[in-house]
């Protein structure tokens, strides 16, 4: 039983994003530029 | 040698200003925390996925779009954000609710208990709390106002007489509540419909 209940609080540990989720993220926040123009803000993804 | 560890706030900085690995540093840091606390609502990788993803496009958007501005609180917030997504996650599968069958036909499938289940009634109640907490921090006329109308269910004449104001004061001190409530609801993305 104690076994048990160790191995799951080690899964719950495990639990953390996929390696492409964050690549992704990384890449997205590399390519979102914002442009300012006459106090507007403007989106603008870059590939 | 001691390494030194950078605050969220002067990562969150240093971001902002333009130094992409900072974001990075704040993912690698935070990951597991968000991540889990996504999870231990949703209990579907593939949907603790998407949230994740969702949360962090949010950060990203609005840190560069120079609308942060809870200094020295970065976790709490991207927590919050999570959150709302989480909600917004359910009330959309509540919307459109996926017909789950193996190959034998399910009743329950198709019929729905129109009252509120408990996962609702959570969900109203933190709603309520947190409208609540807002109208807390509204100024003093103002609550008065908006306390009597909603909550008392007093006419705006009713309302003016109890305050030894105008009608139209009265009226103004709630269009500006509303309006206040909006704003703060707007500025830090808060869902409040269930």
């Amino acid at each position: 039983m104690e076994k048990l209940y160790i191995e799951d609080s080690k899964h719950f540990e495990t639990l953390k994003p996929s390696e492409e989720t964050v690549n992704f993220l990384l890449n997205y926040s590399q390519a979102l530029s914002v442009i300012s123009c006459n106090k507007l803000k403007f989106e603008a993804l870059l590939n | 040698m001691k390494k030194e560890l950078i605050t969220d706030a002067v990562l969150v900085s240093n971001y902002i200003k333009g130094d992409e690995s900072a974001l990075s540093v704040l993912i690698t840091r935070h990951k597991q925390k968000i991540y889990s606390f996504i999870y231990s609502k949703v209990y579907d990788r593939d949907v603790t996925e998407d949230v994740f993803q969702d949360t962090f496009i949010k950060v990203i958007r609005t840190l560069k779009l120079g609308k942060y501005n809870e200094e020295g609180k970065f976790l709490p917030w991207v927590m919050r954000i999570a959150h709302n997504l989480v909600i917004d996650h359910f009330r959309k599968n509540s919307r459109m609710p996926k017909f789950d069958n193996g190959q034998e036909f399910n009743i329950f499938s198709v019929l729905s208990d129109s009252s509120l289940n408990a996962e609702k009634s959570i969900i109203k109640e933190q709603v309520q709390q947190d409208v609540r907490r807002l109208i807390e921090e509204l100024p003093e006329d103002q609550k008065q106002v908006l306390v009597m109308r909603m909550y008392n269910d007093m006419s705006f004449k009713e309302i003016s007489e109890n305050t030894g104001v105008s009608i139209n004061t009265a009226l103004g001190r709630m269009r500006y509540a509303l309006i206040n409530l909006r704003k703060v609801i707007d500025k830090h993305n808060i869902v409040l419909t269930n």
